[in-house]
């Protein structure tokens, strides 16, 4: 089994060619989630954050199928996404911890992960806020005549917010690069999406908007790169947008410590029965790309890596009370150090620019 | 010097502005293949073609994200609100999104874009076509905010606004769009952001104001019997607090004429402000001319009374400069 591992974020996204390394992603992904439950009841987080333990499958699925400089935008449940995408667990956990280390030096919280390297703009707080953006991306993508495509990732929430309707309305009639992915955990906060939203698939919604809308299996992590890998290149294609709509559960409640009473009984043991990670192994065992105790061994070793990586994290320095300043507008303090999309990019898109840094 | 209608200037800005910088849009409702509904940006389609000049749909939480975005990813936008009113619907893109970008990024994404918007009352539109609203943006962390008083000062702060690297909102005051000011456009003129212009001097009261009000405080100062200095704010936020607090320094009294209702007028901040700071200068109390409390009527009799008129100023200003006290807004007044 190899173990690669670089901390740079576009070193840490290129090692998802290696299907053992999605793998590890993966369970990195439960891991530094699991960490972070401990790290709130250790009264270590403020305010509050959203797990997305149950939904790896869809993060690193999409991150495997876009080039680091495709543009992303996601919501608040982002931690798996900013590390599936290359955002390293120092990164996410120090922000989430409000330490210099974070990705966004501990002024964003667990709400706002960011890294420009991979693309991956600050998360979202606002519901369906990140839709719209991912327009804009496109067209500057289109623009500024590269083949480069956005991505929208958003919760099934998110589709009964204006922010859907007018961002799709808005791609499909400018013919976008864009591909919009709605993970369907079922919950919209702590409602069920029954009692929020008549259709039950979010994917027939597209039908409204002229564009392809596909019912993906979130937990097969192959299936949901299939599809983002499709609708990715229809976009690069000049074909226009899509929805996918990502079939996923959350283990956990909606944010800090809900309990989840409101699910339906059983509900929570049947997806567990179909776990994206238990999957995929099962999947690379059956290839016989890893052993039948691999993981077990895997997750052990990601437990222990991230255990250390929080208490580095937890070391590190608070941010200095300067930073309240820092680029609140162009001058007010900090460096400026704007990230130049596709500047450097050669005719195929590439980029050839030194990536920013990852650990600190 | 040529006359030129203010509506001219800013389509002149924009104009102006898609032709010297590639990475220009200008994008909203009907403001490519309709010319724009006050006509403001007629022919630029015709100039620099659909990927540069975009119909949006009536849809504006959709392209002001997507203006947003597009900024993120090296574009320089400019988005028009037909009336500013309609950004209500599209707020959190702006004051929540394009505002907190560049803090949340640690400057690395950044958003340069404009929001023009026509803005405020005197044509009649009703109360949810008629407001200024300046308070909805002023006051956020990274968003500035100007009104421009005419052609001359349209297009300078427009041209500052989309050369500035972070969100700006420019309102322009609809009632101004057919006015004509001699103005030679030159194109490297601007008005720096957060600076005031000081349009007429004097030596009793300084009287703040900005927008469509700055024309009735000029024709207001002429007919006063005291020496008024009369300084266009221009920026709203930030706002020129040297400039204001020098001149107080100096003449003693403040007033500001607002086309705001007391409650969300931008005096309310200048004035604590210069109490805090300017205390001792003052010879009389602050005194903030503004609309009343209400709605903006459609009667025209009833408009005309609703926003501050020149001889309702000079009186005001006169009561304040011979009592040394703060007189009553005309509703007040015992009728």
């Amino acid at each position: 089994m190899t173990i690669l591992n670089s901390d740079v974020p576009t070193a840490r996204r290129a090692a998802l060619g290696d299907r053992i390394e999605q793998l590890k992603r993966m369970v990195e992904i439960r891991a530094v989630e699991t960490r972070i439950q401990k790290l709130f009841a250790d009264g270590m987080v403020r305010g509050s954050t959203h797990l997305c333990n149950g939904q790896e499958a869809v993060s690193v699925g999409i991150a495997r199928s876009l080039d680091p400089d495709d543009v992303v935008t996601c919501t608040y449940r982002g931690h798996g996404h900013a590390l599936a995408l290359g955002a390293n667990p120092v990164q996410v956990l120090g922000e989430i911890c409000g330490r210099t280390v974070g990705c966004a030096g501990g002024l964003g919280g667990s709400m706002h992960l960011m890294e420009a390297s991979v693309g991956l703009l600050p998360t979202f707080a606002i519901v369906g806020a990140g839709l719209p953006i991912a327009c804009g991306a496109a067209m500057a993508a289109k623009a500024r005549g590269t083949d480069r495509v956005a991505v929208a990732i958003f919760g099934d929430g998110s589709t009964n917010i204006g922010a859907f309707h007018e961002a799709l309305n808005f791609a499909a009639i400018r013919k976008l690069p864009i591909v919009f992915i709605c993970e369907n955990n079922l919950y919209g906060e702590y409602s069920r999406i029954n009692l929020t939203t008549p259709v039950s698939d979010i994917a027939v919604r597209a039908a409204s908007y002229a564009m392809p809308g596909v019912i993906v299996d979130g937990q097969d992590v192959d299936a949901v790169a299939k599809a983002v890998t499709e609708a990715v290149a229809r976009a690069r294609k000049g074909d226009g947008p899509s929805l996918l709509e990502m079939k996923t559960y959350r283990y956990s409640g909606h944010s800090r410590s809900d309990p989840a009473t409101y699910r339906l009984p059983g509900e929570l043991d049947a997806w567990m029965k179909r776990d994206p990670i238990d999957l995929f192994a099962k999947v690379l065992v059956d290839e016989k790309a890893i052993g039948a105790n691999d993981l077990a061994t895997m997750k052990d070793s990601v437990a222990k890596a991230v255990d250390k990586d929080a208490d580095s994290v937890l070391a590190a320095p608070e941010p200095d009370q300067k930073e309240i300043f820092a680029h609140v507008s162009a001058g007010s303090g900090g460096e400026d150090t704007r990230w130049n999309f596709w500047s450097k990019s050669t005719s195929n898109g590439h980029r050839t620019a030194t990536p920013s840094a990852g650990r600190q | 010097m040529a006359l030129m209608r203010m509506r001219q200037a800013v389509m002149k800005a924009l104009d102006d502005a898609l032709a010297e910088d590639p990475l220009v849009i200008v994008m909203g409702e009907d403001v490519a293949a309709a010319g724009g509904p006050f006509k403001v940006t007629e022919g630029l389609l015709e100039k620099h073609g659909p990927d540069r000049v975009i119909d949006t749909p009536i849809s504006e939480m959709g392209f002001m994200g997507a203006a947003v975005g597009a900024a993120v990813c090296g574009m320089k936008p400019i988005v028009e609100m037909m009336f500013v009113e309609f950004t209500g619907v599209a707020l959190d893109q702006l004051t929540t999104e394009a505002a907190t970008m560049r803090y949340l990024s640690r400057g690395k994404f950044t958003v340069p874009m404009v929001m023009r918007a026509s803005a405020g009352a005197g044509q009649g539109f009703g109360c949810q076509h008629s407001q200024m609203l300046d308070h909805w943006f002023r006051g956020t962390p990274g968003l500035k905010v100007c009104v421009a008083s005419g052609a001359r000062t349209v297009y300078g702060l427009l041209r500052s606004a989309i050369e500035d690297p972070d969100p700006v909102v420019v309102l322009e005051p609809r009632v101004l769009y057919g006015e004509r000011e001699e103005f030679d456009v030159d194109e490297k003129y601007r008005i720096p952001l957060g600076k005031s212009e000081t349009v007429r001097e004097g030596k009793d009261v300084t009287v703040l104001t900005c927008g469509a009000m700055t024309r009735v405080v000029t024709e207001a100062a002429e007919k006063s019997n005291a020496s008024i200095e009369v300084i266009d704010m221009l920026s709203l936020w930030p706002w020129d607090e040297a400039a204001v607090t020098k001149s107080v320094a100096r003449t003693g009294r403040l007033v500001t004429v607002e086309e705001a209702p007391v409650g969300t007028g931008w005096g309310g901040t200048v004035v604590s402000t210069i109490l805090s700071h300017s205390f001792g200068a003052l010879k009389a109390p602050p005194h903030r001319i503004t609309l009343p409390d209400a709605p903006v009527p459609y009667n025209g009799g009833l408009e005309a009374r609703y926003l501050p008129n020149a001889p309702y100023v000079t009186q005001q200003i006169d009561a304040l400069v011979s009592t040394g006290r703060s007189p009553q807004a005309w509703w007040k007044q015992a009728s």
